[in-house]
């Protein structure tokens, strides 16, 4: 199959960046990535720069992969990656077009590569459970109810990604700071801490720059790991009752 | 050199207790003043980061990736092993021990290997204490399930993501310390050397991946938690950045690398489709617990599966070849993984693969499904159901057991494995060889440790199903933190180590120019295309099985290779730039001498063992021929310059608390 590109491309983060032209021969067989990969083989033929993304485990768990095809952030299939992508999604003569993540807590780095160290900070305001090595009891000395371990489960399988931000209208990273903060604070180890997670946790997401959420739920639909939105709304609950119940106030 | 593995005095199930007891300890007030790199995020090097922190040292800790969660630890699926019991089925530390020994086919050593089997129990409490979301039984307590190799039910899993929980959780723990200020986080840094000084590691230098700056950082230890080599294959199931430059670069200056040509070949991968392929994708070990292992039996019936006139679930059961269930009954579909890939390629070579290249088997779920779908009716009190409604059950029961790896497959290969076998095929997963190192995981250069899969440790010749997550966490959270106090304990009185010492001026200069030669070949091919090429020759010669006359000939094809990548490679961009080009390289520069080395150490060990397999030495049956008489030693390889032969240094195992036996799991 024959594809024609339109890819974004920046030298840097201070430089701004335009679509360029590329045509490309691919098979059904090969991943969205593989094409790329020949995109650049190509390019490197004729001595020009090969188009820089991120990408690394190639199988939807690392989160690397990272841009937006034709519209959508990992591309128009549901809860895929753009590692997990097949080009047997896309027809021969099609135009595809290739860009960045975009948001402002996410500056472009060059080409696709975007900077997504916001959500490290987001998690280091409050996203653990304080537990040095070796202060751990017997595993099975707190049982878990089996629905709950699942449900804390699900909102854990985020691969922290970063579509949902680009999902969003407003670059909120809502999705992912309520997922984080709903595995840990459903489960009976991460109960002692919760009320203080939730406040720094949403509070260093504020300050990164993400935009507020307005219940768009763009983010959902987005969500290579169909994280629910329901987290959302766990978490504005427990927000909500965390600067009520007391005094308390973020750390920051 | 004499190589000192540091094993101490007693018993076996004692000797670990024991040292600890004995240590010697670094006093609070001075660990504030001592300074540790570790290099990895994955789960050794987070581990290890983290608990380093708690201790108070002053830690500094590099990855290359964009954020420590990504390691390539992230894509581990099924499971962890610990000797907890809670099966009550007969585990113990001895036979979590014995197994591991067996398993790896009597290459490791015994003491490293209790003492990993002591510490599996810490590690899923721990796991559990920091909220990593284990599969659980109705009652809410901890489930199990078995790997290949044993007999008991000792591996935690999380779905099939244990490995992404489980670094979610180091990473969490390493973010706290990170809050605290106790760990400086270096994301997006490549450690492009390490630093010697006056015998001892004293600090790495690094390239900074956005700008492309040089960088040093100095500290009285160093730790590598860099990953395996796997890709020297070029396709493996690693990641796609995984790469053995730390380790090389170490190798470089002195450290010597084990065993290199141990590598592991995972049996149930998704079989290669085209030449364009980057990478290839493993399906979990777990599967084998349901899925059961098959060729047909009849020439003609491969024939009309390759041209697409039959389907398999059209195959009667008489003329299907388990091949497992057959040579192997009393494992049979769990046999070790280095046993059932070589089972695999048999029926392949012999004609009976079932995909168009002729290299695929099938892994097949519908029995599975039929039983469970059987045994939820009747739990259900459904007792006329139809089969219909059985395979409909059936399928719910292991959707929820292996869902994801079935999307996977599905996603991949655009088939349902739930109306059709799997195909699969064998691929490179793991390495078992990497950096020496003595009891402590330090290696011969004083002051410089591995931890995780860049150490050859644990596993012998062969790796166990999901031992390779507690190998990592074992010495990151509870081995490492320890046993680096013997060596940080005489460093106290140490000043802070200055990076402007010459030995730093020198190897920062030594990177630079080693850089600048890359961006000076301005050749014609793409580095891709070389690492395509060494991986090609890797797999033929030193893959599944190895002959002296194609290792022979691998060697020579190697040298050559390499010779080609410094006069006719092609490198874009810029030195001081964003360049992943110029990062794959110097990491294949590497690939492309750490290959002649397994071709080198896959020559001297004149014996077929675990996962490697010479074919001058098996037995009439086509099992491995292990010769525990000249080969029962570690090699050791010394090879700081390329252009002299490798030396070799052997470490002598000793076995005195299990009886040599061949590896029998008929
Ligand atoms: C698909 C797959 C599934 C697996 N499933 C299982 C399983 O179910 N159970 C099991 O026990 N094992 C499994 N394994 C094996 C296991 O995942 C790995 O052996 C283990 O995770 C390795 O961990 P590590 O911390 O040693 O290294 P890694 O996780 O590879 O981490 C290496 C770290 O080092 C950094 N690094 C490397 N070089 C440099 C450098 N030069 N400069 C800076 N940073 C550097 C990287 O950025 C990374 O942070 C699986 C492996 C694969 C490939
Ligand atoms: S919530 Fe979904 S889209 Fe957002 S980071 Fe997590 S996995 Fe990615
Ligand atoms: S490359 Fe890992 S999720 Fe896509």
């Amino acid at each position: 199959m024959k594809l024609n590109l339109k890819v974004w491309r920046q030298k840097g983060a201070e430089t701004g960046g335009k679509f360029e032209t590329y045509t490309v021969e691919a098979n059904e067989h090969m991943s969205f990535l593989e094409m790329l990969d020949v995109l650049n083989e190509q390019l490197i033929a004729e001595q020009k720069e090969p188009v820089s993304f991120e990408h690394d485990c190639r199988e939807g768990i690392c989160g690397t992969c990272s841009m937006v095809i034709n519209g959508h952030p990992h591309g128009p299939m549901k809860g895929t990656t753009t590692c997990q992508l097949h080009m047997r999604h896309f027809n021969d003569g099609e135009t595809i077009t290739i860009e960045p993540f975009r948001a402002n807590a996410f500056p472009v780095i060059k080409d696709l590569v975007v900077d997504r160290s916001a959500f490290d900070r987001i998690i280091q305001a409050g996203g653990y459970i304080s537990v040095n090595t070796g202060q751990a009891q017997d595993g099975n000395s707190i049982p878990i109810e089996k629905e709950l371990a699942s449900e804390a489960f699900d909102a854990a399988t985020c691969i922290g990604c970063g579509a949902c931000v680009a999902a969003c209208p407003n670059a909120s990273a809502m999705l992912f700071t309520s997922a984080k903060i709903s595995h840990l604070n459903m489960l009976p180890q991460g109960e002692v801490e919760a009320a203080q997670r939730v406040l720094n946790m949403v509070d260093q997401m504020d300050a990164e720059g993400f935009g507020a959420c307005s219940n768009v739920t763009a983010c959902e639909a987005e969500c290579p790991k169909d994280i629910s939105v329901k987290n959302i709304a766990r978490v504005n609950r427990e927000y909500f009752a965390a600067t009520l119940a007391s005094e308390r106030v973020s750390k920051k | 050199m004499k190589l000192d593995g540091k094993i101490p005095a007693g018993d076996l199930s004692e000797k670990w207790t024991k040292y600890r007891g004995t240590m010697n300890l670094v006093a609070p007030n001075n660990k504030r003043r001592i300074d540790v790199i570790v290099v990895g995020s994955g789960l050794a090097g987070a581990s290890a980061a983290a608990t380093l922190g708690e201790l108070g040292y002053n830690v500094k800790c590099f990855t290359f990736h964009d954020s420590p969660r990504r390691a390539h630890s992230i894509a581990a699926q099924g499971g962890i092993n610990a000797a907890k019991n809670y099966q009550n089925d007969g585990d113990s530390v001895f036979r979590l021990f014995y197994d591991t020994i067996k398993g790896g086919d009597y290459r490791s050593r015994e003491a490293n290997v209790h003492r990993l089997a002591e510490a599996s129990r810490n590690i899923i409490d721990q796991a559990v204490a920091q909220g990593v979301p284990f599969a659980r039984e109705y009652g809410g307590l901890l489930a199990n399930r078995s790997f290949g190799g044993v007999q008991v039910s000792r591996t935690f899993y999380a779905r099939g993501q244990t490995g992404q929980q489980l670094l979610i959780g180091a990473y969490q723990s390493l973010s706290r310390q990170i809050s605290l200020g106790n760990v400086e986080m270096y994301n997006r840094h490549e450690m492009l050397d390490v630093v010697v000084v006056d015998g001892k590691a004293r600090g790495i230098i690094t390239r900074n991946l956005v700008t492309g700056e040089i960088e040093r950082h100095a500290a009285h230890a160093v730790v590598l938690g860099t990953g395996g080599y796997g890709n020297v294959f070029y396709l493996s199931t690693n990641a796609m950045n995984s790469n053995v430059t730390a380790a090389w670069r170490a190798t470089k200056r002195g450290a010597l690398m084990a065993n290199p040509c141990f590598t592991q070949i995972h049996p149930t991968c998704i079989p290669v489709s085209g030449e364009y392929q980057s990478k290839l994708t493993l399906m979990s070990e777990s599967l084998r617990n349901d899925g059961r292992v098959w060729v047909p039996a009849k020439k003609e019936d491969v024939l009309a599966i390759r041209e697409g006139r039959l389907k398999p679930t059209e195959i009667a059961e008489e003329d299907r070849d388990y091949y497992l269930e057959r040579r192997y009954p009393a494992f049979g579909n769990l046999v070790p993984r280095d046993v059932a890939s070589r089972a695999a390629k048999v029926a392949c070579d012999e004609g009976h693969g079932v995909n168009a290249t002729g290299l695929a088997v099938y892994l097949d779920f519908d029995d599975a499904i039929m039983r469970y779908g059987k045994s939820e009716a009747h739990s259900k009190g459904l007792y006329n159901a139809s089969a219909a409604d059985i395979r409909a059950l059936g399928e719910q029961v292991v959707e929820a057991k292996y869902g994801n790896l079935f999307e996977m497959y599905e996603k991949i290969t655009g088939e349902n494995p739930y109306k059709t076998p799997m195909m699969i095929f064998p691929a490179v997963h793991y390495t078992m060889g990497g950096l020496w190192v003595d009891y402590n995981l330090e290696t011969n250069i004083p002051g410089l440790f591995a931890v995780g899969e860049a150490n050859f440790s644990d596993h012998g010749a062969n790796r166990l199903g999901a031992s390779a997550l507690m190998q990592g966490l074992a010495d990151g959270y509870f081995v490492l933190p320890y046993t680096i106090g013997q060596f940080l304990s005489g460093e106290i009185r140490t000043p802070k180590i200055d990076d402007q010492l010459p030995e730093f001026e020198a190897a920062e200069k030594a990177v630079k120019e080693r850089l600048a030669q890359f961006m000076n070949i301005k050749g014609k091919q793409s580095v891709e295309s070389f690492h395509r090429r060494l991986g090609k020759i890797m797999w033929e010669y030193c893959g599944m099985s190895r002959s002296a006359e194609g290792l022979n000939k691998a060697r020579k094809m190697i040298q050559d290779l390499r010779a080609e990548f410094y006069a006719d490679a092609f490198v874009p961009g810029d030195l001081n730039e964003y360049n992943p080009e110029l990062e794959k390289a110097a990491r294949v520069a590497d690939f492309l001498e750490l290959g002649e080395l397994m071709v080198v150490d896959a020559l001297d060990r004149n014996e077929s063992c675990g996962g490697h397999f010479r074919e001058e030495y098996q037995t009439p049956e086509g099992e491995a021929l292990r010769n525990d008489k000249d080969y029962t030693y570690v090699s050791a390889w010394e090879w700081t310059d390329t252009s002299t032969d490798p030396v070799l240094h052997k470490e002598e195992l000793k076995f005195e608390n299990v009886e040599l036996k061949t590896r029998s799991y008929k």
